[in-house]
């Protein structure tokens, strides 16, 4: 099984999805071996898919951007076992073409772009060959998925921006990129969880707080969400700071 | 106020540990918990209690301690001088602390993370459903001078005085391996010459990994490639984009895009996190179903620890733990006059 009816013909020797194993106690399914968004949906389907089945022995589940990670209890697991049951189910469909997760959201989060909230964004905005007014304007009108979580907790890899920002991130880092920053590079956009030096070009700041231990709900954002970002202007950004959403709102996606 | 431990003095990078908390990893959280998880199942077996407790964590250093309440602890893990009010305590056992009694652990002898354990376990807030602590994913904090640490609920009080031999995991030696998801980046002969390397536990690491030192040895994946953002498992050995191997350990990340040359066997962790700087490690391929026998046997030795806490035994030449033992037990008070 491929993830593409025509397979490049460079990796053809490869097929896809791929089982490989974490350690002692994790296998990994792999659907390709660069960000490509059937891969992704796949991942997250097969990851949906496992979760609802309940199987014995699975004591953690987790998508990356390709991948669906499968963590068991080696003591009481057969490995052999488990690994045949996840080929048949590899094999019974075609997982690049499942539908979404169900209960995904629709985020709408306030943004400011550029301004000395987000300084980056007249830089970010000549890399991807667009002026400032379009690449706002570009920014505000994406809709991207949470494609993975991951690096700090709740932090979201969102994608996939239109081709003109398929950007390089730079070799020079931000020495601190604020909590509630978005950043740019590669077609994805990443919403930052923590105050953390970044290579990632910083073009919008909310006020979100993606991670809160002692919250009901700790975490925001879960992979398969969808995300918009609103402009707002840095005096209505302000008075968000005081919403632990920061102003942010969802509604469940059908 | 609820009973307590009070943290007079105590050393850096010490924290409450349990056993981690799984299931938020596509959250972005990894596990956590005690660096040395069998120094976690050895304080519960001395004090015949849950090993989901939670535990003090101390790394490098000790600290001075005072209960709110006589209660029974256990130490274990990396051994340190321990003391009760200037009576020296045995290390990997169970003894007496009563109220206001000064509670005094010194530096790590070898090793590197020692655990004092309370009967009931320490208590308090459990984010994410654990208690550990989880600085780099900003839940909770190290513990300082001036803390009080809530005691739990002990369902009875443990008998103190009681002993265990402990596995000695502090000296480093060869750590078992398997392959991994990018194992085979590498070709056959980088594999072998990582198997033939001998390794120092270098100076830089904490929870969240150590790197490894190998006399300057390098290791490079075919085609120099870059590899995709993958999950992260504690045990995996990273090699940094300068050829040189990290290790991963209970605070990793949860992703990470350097490859990985294999990973440690969950059992031989507490190997790895004991290590100090310096300390000879060697690294040793072995298949997944020897792997998987290899924890099955360490999973039925912690079942037998338990039973293998022992009364500590009664030398008078050697009784520098005269306080865990019950000396005055019938003994008369002197007012039984009164009654």
């Amino acid at each position: 099984m491929t993830t593409d009816a025509t397979p490049d013909p460079n990796t053809a020797s490869q097929t896809w999805p791929q089982i490989r194993p974490v350690g002692v106690d994790g296998l990994l399914v792999s659907f390709a071996d660069a960000l490509d968004e059937a891969a992704n949906r796949a991942a997250l389907a097969l990851r949906d898919d496992i979760s609802r089945q309940n199987w014995p022995g699975v004591e953690e589940l987790s998508t990356s951007l390709v991948s669906t990670y499968i963590r068991f209890d080696v003591i009481t697991t057969d490995r052999a076992v488990l690994y045949q049951a996840l080929t048949d189910l590899l094999h019974s469909r075609d997982w690049t073409k499942q539908p979404p997760p169900q209960n995904r959201r629709l985020w709408r989060i306030p943004a400011v772009f550029g301004t000395d909230l987000a300084p980056q964004l007249p830089q970010a905005a000549a890399a991807a060959g667009l002026s400032e007014t379009e690449a706002r304007a570009q920014l505000a009108a994406a809709r991207v998925r949470v494609q993975a979580i991951g690096f700090a907790p709740g932090q979201p890899y969102l994608g996939q921006l239109p081709e003109a920002w398929n950007i390089p991130r730079q070799s020079q880092l931000t020495s601190q990129i604020p909590v509630g920053a978005l950043a740019v590079a590669i077609r994805q956009l990443v919403l930052f969880s923590v105050t953390t030096p970044t290579g990632w070009m910083h073009v919008g700041q909310t006020a979100v707080r993606l991670f809160q231990p002692d919250a009901e709900n700790p975490f925001l954002l879960r992979a398969g969400d969808e995300v918009m970002f609103q402009e707002v202007t840095p005096e209505q950004l302000t008075n968000m700071k005081t919403d632990p959403f920061g102003g942010a709102t969802s509604e469940v996606l059908r | 106020m609820t009973e307590h431990l009070k943290i007079l003095s105590i050393g850096p990078g010490a924290s409450l540990q349990d056993r981690g908390r799984p299931g938020w990893l596509e959250y972005g959280v990894s596990r956590g918990g005690a660096a040395d998880l069998l120094a976690l199942a050895e304080g519960a077996a001395l004090l015949r209690q849950s090993p989901d407790l939670a535990a003090l964590e101390l790394a490098t250093m000790g600290g001075e301690f005072e209960s709110s309440t006589d209660t029974v602890i256990a130490l274990t893990g990396a051994p340190m001088a321990a003391s009760l009010d200037g009576t020296t305590l045995a290390w990997n056992a169970s003894h007496h602390l009563p109220a206001g009694a000064r509670l005094q652990i010194g530096a790590v002898q070898k090793g590197c993370y020692g655990y004092l354990h309370v009967a009931g376990g320490f208590d308090g807030p459990a984010p994410l459903g654990a208690r550990s602590v989880h600085v780099a994913a900003g839940i909770g904090q190290p513990c300082k001078a001036g803390d009080t640490l809530p005691l739990g609920p002990a369902t009875s009080t443990p008998t103190a005085g009681l002993g265990l031999t402990a596995e000695n995991r502090f000296d480093g030696g060869t750590i078992r391996i398997v392959e991994s998801l990018q194992t085979t980046l590498f070709p056959e002969a980088e594999r072998q010459r990582f198997e033939n390397t001998e390794f120092r536990r270098a100076s830089r690491g904490n929870r969240m990994g150590v790197a490894l030192d190998g006399d300057g040895a390098s290791f490079q994946p075919d085609g120099g490639r870059t590899v995709l953002s993958e999950v992260i498992t504690p045990g995996d050995i990273q090699i940094t984009g300068d050829g040189t191997p990290y290790l991963l350990l209970s605070e990793c990340q949860t992703t990470g895009g350097y490859p990985r040359i294999g990973t440690a066997l969950p059992c031989d962790l507490p190997k790895l996190a004991q290590a100090q700087p310096g300390t000879l490690l060697r690294f040793q391929f072995i298949s997944q179903d020897d792997a998987i026998q290899a924890e099955r046997h360490a999973a039925q030795d912690r079942q037998t620890l338990p039973a293998r806490c022992q009364p500590l035994i009664r030398d008078p030449h050697k009784m520098t733990d005269l306080l865990s033992y019950q000396l005055i037990s019938g003994a008369i008070a002197g007012d039984e006059d009164d009654l």
